[in-house]
This record gives structure tokens, C-alpha cells and sequence, in this order.
């Protein structure tokens, strides 16, 4: 089977890459999904908050899922559900697999990765204890009540601050737990200013900073955690240690790209971001293959994921066209570089003649910071300086960079993005 | 009455207090700490008459999936929160149930509908029996 454009994933970056694939003249275009509905995980987002930007209203995840389910429907694209794609060899032939289909083959000029991401496990914390039933990541636990109908416990610690155990501490509150505390390990919430106030606030639910667990009790099922607070180098106090009695833990302890098959492809991979290094036009080092959505970086808004799948599609229809065309060349290449304050940006590099006439640059920073500044330097040149309220680890940024800016430095090796001191800045105190 | 608040406005989360006094018309409030507009709008709203959206699942007979996402159509009083969940929880819808489908009229005397976000189909050995009394 041959298409022009395979999509790996149908969640809101997959469809989201494929209408826009679709508008912008593509013929061929499937979506392989591995669940048994297309949406990702926005079918168990239940809570509202979905679209502002996009639509201009609030919708639950579903709702927001249901409008590019509808739309990809409309365009008559294809999508085969129950499908786990397990590998892609560099000449784009992807190996998939169904119950319906056994293992089969698909050869793509162009494909979109939109696989998303994962939640980090117990594992990758190590908190000494036995394994009890009770532990769940919070988006386990969100699949159990959302989708499911299950209940996972009755009495529960939060570990991790993420948007995902906030929005939890108010679901299993509104289903009948007691949530008994969110426990965080940083000094400030990597949650949104919201949910802090509509997930915990609004139940008071005790929300303890500079806190982590330390000991899991229970050997069948859990019943109490020990929880300490930490220092400044995230070391647990002497002293501080309380136990918590409880059948349930959530973690919500952070997200990572899920890029088992990027890497199987021998992608070039950014440590900091867990995703491939993609150039402005969101391809990785590999000829004709593009990433978007949280496999790339972890985003906080599904409405970014959406803004920058689409350009993806896009970017891949232009690429089929130049290549059968034969337009297509690699060009100089402007590294972009995160800075002091800075700890990644997406794209990682631009190529000045290919841009179109403004590129996305999106980043996060690594501390909290008060009425500082956003500086952008062309080598050693400070171009621009943006003033911020307010900078947080929590809250994805993002900057325009212009083509015309860019063409009047014609010998530009490196663009720098990073974090100015304004007064009382690098503090931690949200 | 007084209350402390963060705003939710953006991500600068002001800590603002908002002073009420007086009844009616004579009632003033005074809001401090907020940054902009927003957030004063924000505090006056959230010490007259604070209202949510409030999302949950219903359980569902015969369907593909055992619960189907609902949220109240427009936001309901603070108050309210717990009768609207304790009436979402004590019902049963029968599948099929469409996105937007009305599953309570009005709740905890709100005047403001539950409805449903997601459809969600019969299970199939359902619509097999269906069709075989049809058939009969």
C-alpha cells in the first residue's frame, strides 16, 4: 500500500496534521492509531478548558477531539483504528500491525510522527518501598473513572503538581474520594494558575511545596505514604518525615515524548526536550519525515499541539511537491540556541531561504522569573528584547521570528534565546 | 466580608484581597492587589456570585462504553457543585447517547441542562437482539 502522506498517531496533533495535509492539496493521507477511537488522549480529558484559542470557546476534550474527528471525516481521510505501528525504516516504509490485519507494510513519501507522549512511572523516581497494589500514574487513573467507569481508591496522596494530578485532585473529590494532599517536590506548582484555584482551592485540598514522598507502607494494597520535605537541592529534611494514611497514590510527575520509533530510525534527538531536533519547517534529520504535537515537546495548551501539527501537514504537502519537482535542497542552516534561562527551543535551527515570512519559536524556561526579559541575539548582536511579567517553567513560551529580520544578517551562524534579569528576577516565588 | 484570591486571569496570578460591604444597591466592593482589569472582574465575580462549569460521566445501559462524559451546559453557582453532582451520579442514561443529547433538563434547580460530550454507541449483541425482535 502506498500514500503520500502516513500519519503515526490519531490524536489532536495526528488529525490536527492531517486536515491541514488535506486542505493544502494532499491526495493520499492515512492515519494509523493504536486505540480503538481516534482523539488521543483528549477522550479522557472530560474537564472543559479546550479550544479558547482555537475556537474561541471552552470545550471538554471530547468535544474538541469530536470537531477534527468530524472535520477528518468530512475530507474523507483515512484512518485505521486499532493499528500499532512498530517500526519506520529510514526509506519510509512503516511496519504495522491489527488484530483485522496481522502485520502488514505501508511505503509514504512523507510522514507525520504524532505518537504523543507518556507518563513518567515509579520507576523513574525511585521511591523505596514494596509494590503495593494502589499506585497508579494520574492519567491511569483519569482512563479508570473517564473511560472505564472504575473507581481506583478512596483515600489518596497526589505526588507531582502537573496539570493531570491537579485536574485528578477534583475528579476523584467530585466522585467521593478524599483527596488528602498534593505533595510537590519543586517550590513552585508546574500546574496552570487555574487549576491550582478550580481543582484545589475550591475543595481545599492541601497543596504542600518543597515536599516529596519517601516511603511507600502496604504490601498488598498500599496503605499510608511517608512524605518529607525537601531542601533546596531537593534532598529530603531529617525530621520532616509525616506518614499519610491512604490507598491510593497519583503521580503526576511529568510527561515524555514517546519516541520508541523515532529513535528506532536513528533520529537526531534533543536531550532536553525528549523529541527529534526539527528545523522551522518541523522536520527531523531524516529526508521527508516531520514531528509534531507532544512527541515533540510536551506542550501545555491542545491548542499550540493543533496550531503546530498543522503546519506540519502543510510543511510535508510542500515537501512531496518540491521533491517530485525537483526544488528540493537543503539550505544554510542558523542554529538556534537556548541561552542562560532557556532550557530548550523548538525548532533547534532555521533555514533562511526555505522560511516562510515569520517562524514559531517556542520554548520553555527553567525557573520561575519576575519582570524579566526575553532577549534574542543574532551571534552576538542583542536584536530584541521582550518584556515578561512573569516566566515559569510551567507556562510554554513562544516568539515570531521574521524572515526579513533574519535575511539583513547574511553571514548569521547562531540565534540566542534567553532570559535578561529585570529587578528582584531568578526568584522562585510563585 | 473579606477574601483573599488568586487570580486566574494569566499566568502572573495575582494575590488580590476583595473587600465587600453594604447589601443591595448600597453594596461596595473593593478589590486590591490585581495587576489589571481582568483580575478585578475576576474578584468581584468570585465574591457576588462564583459559578463553574462542572464536568463528570454518567453510567450507561447497553452501550459500547460503561460511562458517557457530561458537562452542565453553562456555568452553575459554586454552591451548587454537590447537588449537581450527586443528581449526575444517582442517574442511568440508555445507549445510544449523541454528543450534545440532554441528560438532565435542569439541575439542582439551576435552569442549566447536563448534557452529554461524547456519543457513545449500543453495544453490538444489543443491536443484534434488537434486530432480531424487530425481525420476529
Amino acid at each position: 500500500m502506498r500514500y503520500e502522506i502516513a500519519i503515526i498517531g490519531g490524536g489532536p496533533a495526528g488529525l490536527a496534521a492531517a486536515c491541514a495535509a488535506k486542505e493544502a492539496g494532499c491526495g493520499s493521507i492515512l492515519i494509523l492509531e493504536r486505540d480503538r477511537d481516534a482523539g488521543g488522549i483528549l477522550n479522557q480529558c472530560i474537564h472543559n478548558g479546550f479550544g479558547l484559542h482555537t475556537f474561541g470557546e471552552e470545550l471538554t476534550g471530547p468535544e474538541y477531539a469530536a470537531r477534527y474527528v468530524d472535520k477528518a471525516r468530512r475530507q474523507g481521510i483515512e484512518c485505521r483504528l486499532n493499528t500499532m505501528v512498530v517500526d519506520i525504516s529510514p526509506d519510509k516504509v512503516i511496519t504495522a500491525m491489527s488484530r483485522r490485519e496481522g502485520l502488514f507494510t505501508i511505503e509514504a513519501e512523507a510522514v507525520i510522527l504524532a505518537m504523543g507522549c507518556r507518563e513518567r512511572s515509579r520507576g523513574a523516581l525511585s521511591i523505596p518501598g514494596f509494590r503495593p497494589a494502589g499506585i497508579y500514574s494520574a492519567g491511569t487513573a483519569q482512563r479508570l473513572i473517564n473511560i472505564e467507569g472504575m473507581m481506583p481508591g478512596r483515600e489518596v496522596v497526589i505526588l507531582g503538581s502537573g496539570d493531570i494530578g491537579l485536574i485528578m485532585a477534583r475528579r476523584m473529590t467530585l466522585e467521593g474520594a478524599r483527596v488528602k494532599l498534593v505533595a510537590e517536590l519543586m517550590p513552585y506548582s508546574g500546574g496552570l494558575k487555574r487549576n491550582i484555584v478550580q481543582c484545589l482551592d475550591d475543595f481545599g485540598i492541601p497543596l504542600r511545596l518543597s515536599h516529596t514522598v519517601i516511603g511507600i507502607h502496604g504490601r498488598e494494597r498500599l496503605t499510608g505514604v511517608t512524605v518529607a520535605e525537601t531542601d533546596h537541592n531537593r534532598r529530603p529534611v531529617p525530621g520532616t518525615e509525616e506518614r499519610i494514611d491512604c490507598d491510593t497514590l497519583l503521580l503526576s510527575v511529568g510527561l515524555i515524548p514517546e519516541n520508541e520509533l523515532s529513535r528506532g530510525m536513528g533520529l537526531k534527538m534533543d536531550p532536553a526536550t525528549g523529541g527529534p531536533v526539527v528545523g522551522e519547517n518541523l522536520e527531523t534529520s531524516a529526508d521527508g519525515v516531520f514531528a509534531c504535537g507532544n512527541v515533540l515537546h510536551v506542550h501545555d495548551l491542545v491548542d499550540y499541539v493543533s496550531e503546530e501539527a498543522a503546519s506540519a501537514g502543510r510543511n510535508a504537502v510542500k515537501y512531496i511537491k518540491d521533491r517530485r519537482s525537483g526544488k528540493r535542497e537543503s539550505g544554510r542552516r542558523v542554529r538556534l540556541r537556548a541561552g542562560k534561562g532557556v532550557r530548550y527551543t523548538v525548532p533547534g535551527y532555521l533555514e533562511p531561504e526555505h522560511m516562510d515570512e515569520s517562524a514559531v519559536i517556542r520554548f520553555r524556561v527553567s525557573n520561575v522569573y519576575r519582570e524579566a526579559y526575553v532577549g534574542i541575539c543574532f551571534d552576538d548582536i542583542c536584536v530584541k528584547q521582550q518584556r515578561k511579567h512573569v516566566l515559569a517553567p510551567g507556562e510554554m513560551e513562544q516568539i515570531r521570528l521574521l524572515k526579513k529580520d533574519i535575511e539583513r544578517y547574511p553571514g548569521l551562524s547562531e540565534i540566542t534565546i534567553r532570559v535578561e534579569a529585570g529587578a528582584g528576577s531568578n526568584q522562585a516565588a510563585l | 466580608m473579606e477574601k483573599e484570591l488568586i487570580c486566574i486571569g494569566c499566568p502572573i496570578g495575582c494575590s488580590m484581597t476583595v473587600f465587600a460591604e453594604g447589601e443591595g444597591e448600597e453594596r461596595r466592593i473593593t478589590v486590591s492587589g490585581n495587576t489589571c482589569k481582568k483580575g478585578r472582574e475576576y474578584a468581584v465575580k468570585e465574591i457576588t456570585n462564583p459559578t463553574r462549569i462542572v464536568t463528570s460521566t454518567v453510567r450507561v445501559r447497553d452501550g459500547e462504553a460503561p460511562v458517557v462524559p457530561v458537562k452542565t451546559q453553562n456555568d452553575i453557582p459554586k454552591d451548587k457543585i454537590a447537588e449537581c453532582i450527586r443528581e449526575i451520579k444517582s442517574i442511568c442514561v440508555q445507549a445510544p447517547v449523541r454528543a450534545g443529547d440532554c441528560i438532565i433538563e435542569d439541575t439542582a434547580g439551576t435552569g442549566v441542562r447536563v448534557i452529554a460530550t461524547k456519543s457513545c454507541g449500543q453495544k453490538l449483541h444489543v443491536k443484534d437482539r434488537h434486530d432480531i425482535i424487530a425481525e420476529n
